[in-house]
């Protein structure tokens, strides 16, 4: 007798409307979307995070914060770094020496408390206000008392705390350390190497003495992972949800060893010298050309223990052979779905959806192809990719321009409005080396020729537009 | 510089691409998964009694098997039952019974022999060794065995000092446990108690200074506190997050597909269609049902497609849209009925019916890869507690298989009928289940596995198993 009670039911949850960028069924009402929690995706936090570096200088703390901070934003989550040294900067207009940290300067303590208190403040701007998720307050944040005073203010504004505290007495580390980071702090200009290290160990003198470790018992209420050795060993305490989890469990797989990630498309393939997107065809002569001199190019880079990757897609593999390599297939790198769209050309795509390819131009990041995916599926799709590059060391990935693009923003920090616009022409291998607090990148053409694939953002982009001006910057193909 | 030949061609089944000579570059079996592991390793257990030991192992072993690791327990005291003829008190765990100490001894060494078959003749990769291994000596013994072997060994010490926890323990496993068949409630525990008091007095924990050049977690008080060394590969590291997320808490998942849909009803697959009239009646029938479960704070996650999300709006709580929900993919055969799939491609259903897990739909995917997509979906799942999910067939089979442990072969055969919801209690070492349905009549999409699977078989007999459709 369910449902039979009442004839007319109405059965409001039948009115869905699809976005027509995304692709998301949201409930409407008179045929215009309501906002719903449900246009949220799967939801990470409840309430804004913020994230506590505890430890002594040249510990990583920075290169962590960073380093966090661009992965979180790159799976989605708004995060933003706010590191006191740098607000020490602005105020302190010219530093003289380790003099400003010694635990007697009561000016010194005076100033450095203001830093952290306006920090904490622009902390408070970014979350309440500016609809942050995550803020990293970047700090030695060594004393018991300091740490305090974060967590109350955290209480007060609605905010959980997670402590990423690193531990590390290995002198060669930090020497390390100091000659990557140290050496070219605006803090250091015209100073030579041994003067800065000099000044840096006595200013890490300054800390020693007042410095309290998260310890087990005392605090043991509060959510942290307290790193020690460059991750040979961690404590993980209180872990209090989803996103934390995550931020564990990324800080777990990263690591400082030296290393190159080599990043490349496939060779030139047959839908690619047509102006096709999509599918899932061969080589063409000159891809197969580009095979042979990827293979050269591995060889000549002399490279310990490389590990080669691609797609299922014939075009990496056929790619991956010539390299001579063993290599692992990953579903993971396979080019965006583009659903209807598939081995179409842009000419196609305006005749058959001029409005589904306005949309694209308007929002090239969120928009899905109709039965397909959007550069933001494409990041969570990747995302365990990045995880096991962060694990491995000298690693060639050959795969797709859409997919390349997304890997590429994560290593250079790119935003999500650049990251589909970014240029990863075929026959082309970037070499990434993690240097100091990012990435240096190597850009090298294999030189034989291909076909531009790369297709600018119009000006027009609306969907009352003419088609010539929609095709305005499609490249040149057959 | 060789002349590589590039011809590749693509495997029927699974549609991997793999050359068409036998290559050295390509040495496994075409597998959707990047494999992670070079050899296979040893998961050693450490801990005292009622620590949670087994539930540890058999919990990982079912996650490690679902993700396409092959693992297997092997539990010590198993071996002990077996060996010995019943068990009478906890005189036989005393550290001065030296009779005792002979077989148990024997016993770890069996099952360790058993792990080296394991490896050698059946493909295994991940062996989770599952005894107390208090004492550095026993550890010391498993080491050289493993370092002999060429296994790598990553330990899982749980401690806990919490007498709640260590009684709820003793009380969920301990008393059905064989060894205390038809004793009295209070002489089980009280003995219980005594046999954890034999281990004490040996018991060393892994050491942070002796111990720092070993992989291991340790757990502290059912996860409040971790303590992870020197994670050595991609596995060690997925076990340990694996671990990190998992609870104790009591909670309930339930588990349903979305109503009847429009394409149902006509014995089409896949699509985006929106729900039947009987869907719509099952959405709010569903509604009632989980106002009528009180259930405390529950989370409702959908996929991206129009007949879950119309169910989970029928409910009138928030809820979460998850594109890895996302019915599988059936490529080129979306929205086909399978009369139209034996049509047009009668190669294809033939060979989805000789290997239904492995087989992956032209342009589209295999119920492996649905697997690896809904792998976050389950670690999230891990981590909540009172959980509602609104899905579809395959990805229903691919979850229900996960918490029941059902293997590759069993999982695209599991039934799961619309209108039902499963409700899914963790209890003791797995998962009781309890069908509801709902009461509001569905068509049949179950399609069974035809006797004949062979490519040149009669259309009739590929079509013999299909359910009934307008």
């Amino acid at each position: 007798s369910i449902g039979q009670e009442n004839n007319t039911h109405t059965y409001t949850h039948l009115d869905l409307t699809q976005n027509p960028l995304k692709k998301i069924w949201m409930p409407c009402k008179n045929g215009l979307p309501e906002k719903h929690i449900s246009q949220r995706r799967v939801c990470m936090t409840n309430c804004p995070t913020l994230i506590v570096t505890v430890g002594l200088p040249a510990r990583g703390k920075t290169y962590i914060s960073k380093k966090l901070t661009r992965y979180l934003n790159w799976i989605g989550v708004p995060t933003k770094e706010f590191n006191v040294g740098q607000y020490r900067r602005e105020c302190v207009k010219i530093y003289k020496s380790f003099e400003f940290f010694r635990p007697d300067n009561e000016e010194g303590l005076k100033i450095r408390r203001q830093c952290a208190l306006t920090a904490l403040n622009d902390v408070r701007q970014y979350l309440s206000v500016e609809a942050g998720q995550v803020a990293v307050f970047d700090a030695t944040n060594t004393t018991r008392q300091r740490r305090g005073t974060i967590t109350r203010f955290a209480e007060q504004n609605g905010f959980k705390v997670f402590f990423v505290e690193s531990v590390c007495e290995d002198p060669d580390v930090i020497a390390e350390n100091i000659v990557q980071v140290k050496l070219g702090s605006p803090d250091y200009i015209d100073c030579n190497t041994e003067e800065v290290v000099e000044d840096f160990m006595k200013r890490i003198k300054c800390y020693e003495n007042s410095y309290q470790p998260l310890d087990e018992v005392l605090d043991r209420d509060l959510s942290y992972i307290k790193i020690m050795d460059v991750g040979r060993r961690y404590l993980v305490n209180q872990v209090q949800d989803h996103i934390q989890s995550r931020i564990v469990y990324y800080l777990m797989n990263i690591h400082i060893t030296p290393r190159s990630i080599y990043l490349c498309r496939h060779g030139e393939s047959d839908h690619n010298v047509k102006g096709r997107i999509g599918g899932d065809s061969g080589l063409s002569g000159r891809g197969k050309e580009f095979a042979k001199c990827l293979e050269k190019f591995i060889q000549e880079q002399n490279i310990k223990d490389l590990k080669v990757w691609t797609s299922q897609m014939k075009r990496t593999i056929q790619t991956a052979e010539a390299v001579a390599v063993p290599y692992e297939q990953w579903k993971a790198l396979n080019e965006i779905d583009a659903g209807v769209c598939e081995e179409m050309m842009y000419e196609e795509i305006q005749g058959h959806f001029p409005q589904e390819f306005a949309l694209r131009d308007q929002d090239k990041y969120r928009y899905r192809y109709p039965k397909g995916e959007s550069y933001e599926d494409l990041v969570q799709r990747l995302e365990p990719v990045i995880m096991e590059l962060e694990r491995q060391e000298n690693v060639l990935v050959i795969c797709h321009q859409a997919v390349m693009r997304c890997l590429l923003a994560y290593f250079l920090d790119k935003s999500a409005e650049e990251l589909p616009y970014l240029k990863c022409p075929l026959h082309t291998v970037l070499k990434l080396t993690p240097v100091a607090y990012g990435c240096k990148v190597e850009s090298v053409f294999l030189n034989v020729e291909a076909v531009n694939t790369h297709r600018d953002r119009p000006e027009n982009v609306d969907t009352s537009r003419m088609p010539e001006e929609a095709l305005f910057t499609v490249p040149a193909h057959q | 510089m060789s002349q590589r030949q590039t011809k590749l061609t693509q495997n029927p089944l699974e549609k991997i691409w793999i050359p068409s000579m036998s290559s050295k570059l390509y040495r496994r079996r075409g597998s959707t998964v990047p494999q992670f592991t070079n050899s296979p390793t040893m998961i050693v257990m450490v801990g005292l009694p009622a620590r949670g030991k087994t539930y540890i192992s058999k919990k990982l072993t079912r996650y490690l098997n679902w993700i396409g690791v092959p693992t297997k327990v092997f539990n010590v005291g198993q071996y002990r039952r077996d060996a010995t003829q019943s068990y009478k008190s906890y005189e036989f765990f005393r550290p001065d019974n030296q009779e005792a100490m002979k077989i148990r001894k024997a016993c770890a060494i069996a099952a360790l022999k058993d792990v080296c078959a394991y490896f050698m003749q059946e493909q295994g990769q991940v062996a989770v060794f599952d005894a107390t291994n208090t004492t550095i000596e026993r550890r010391e013994v498993i080491l050289s065995f493993a370092k002999e072997n060429g296994y790598k060994v990553f330990f899982i010490e749980s401690l806990c000092d919490d007498p709640e926890i260590i009684a709820e323990n003793i009380k969920q496993v301990k008393l059905s446990s064989p060894d205390y068949a038809g004793c009295d409630k209070e002489d089980a525990v009280a003995d219980f108690l005594k046999r954890i008091e034999c281990y004490k007095v040996t018991y060393i924990s892994l050491n942070d200074e002796k111990d720092r050049s070993l992989s291991y977690i340790k757990i502290f008080n059912v996860g409040s506190r971790y303590l992870v060394n020197r994670v050595q590969d991609h596995i060690q590291s997925r076990i340990v997050y694996y671990l990190m997320n998992i609870h104790v808490a009591p909670r309930f998942i339930y588990l349903t597909r979305h109503g009847e849909s429009e394409l149902n009803l006509v014995g089409r697959i896949g699509g985006d269609s929106g729900l039947s009239p009987r869907g719509n009646k099952f959405a709010s029938a569903l509604g009632g049902y989980i106002r009528s479960q009180c259930i405390r704070d529950l989370k409702v996650w959908t996929s991206h497609m129009k007949r879950t999300i119309q169910t989970a709006e029928g409910l009138g709580v928030p809820y979460e849209q998850w594109k890895a929900l996302n019915e599988i993919d059936a490529g080129v055969c979306e929205e086909m009925t399978y009369e139209e799939i034996q049509d047009h491609y009668p190669e294809e259903f033939a060979l989805r019916d000789q290997n239904k897990y492995r087989y992956r739909y032209p342009k589209g995917e295999s119920y492996e890869d649905l697997v690896q997509r809904l792998e976050p979906v389950i670690m999230e799942l891990e981590r909540q507690e009172n959980v509602l999910v609104v899905c579809h067939q395959a990805v229903m089979r691919c979850l229900l298989a996960y918490f029941l442990d059902k293997s590759a072969a069993e999982l695209p055969y599991l039934k799961c009928p619309l209108h039902t919801v499963l409700k899914l209690t963790p209890v003791a070492y797995g998962c009781k289940v309890e069908s509801i349905f709902l009461n509001i009549e569905a068509v049949n999409t179950h399609r069974d596995k035809p006797v004949n699977v062979d490519v040149d078989r009669e259309p009739e007999e590929a079509l013999l198993t299909v359910p009934d459709h307008i």
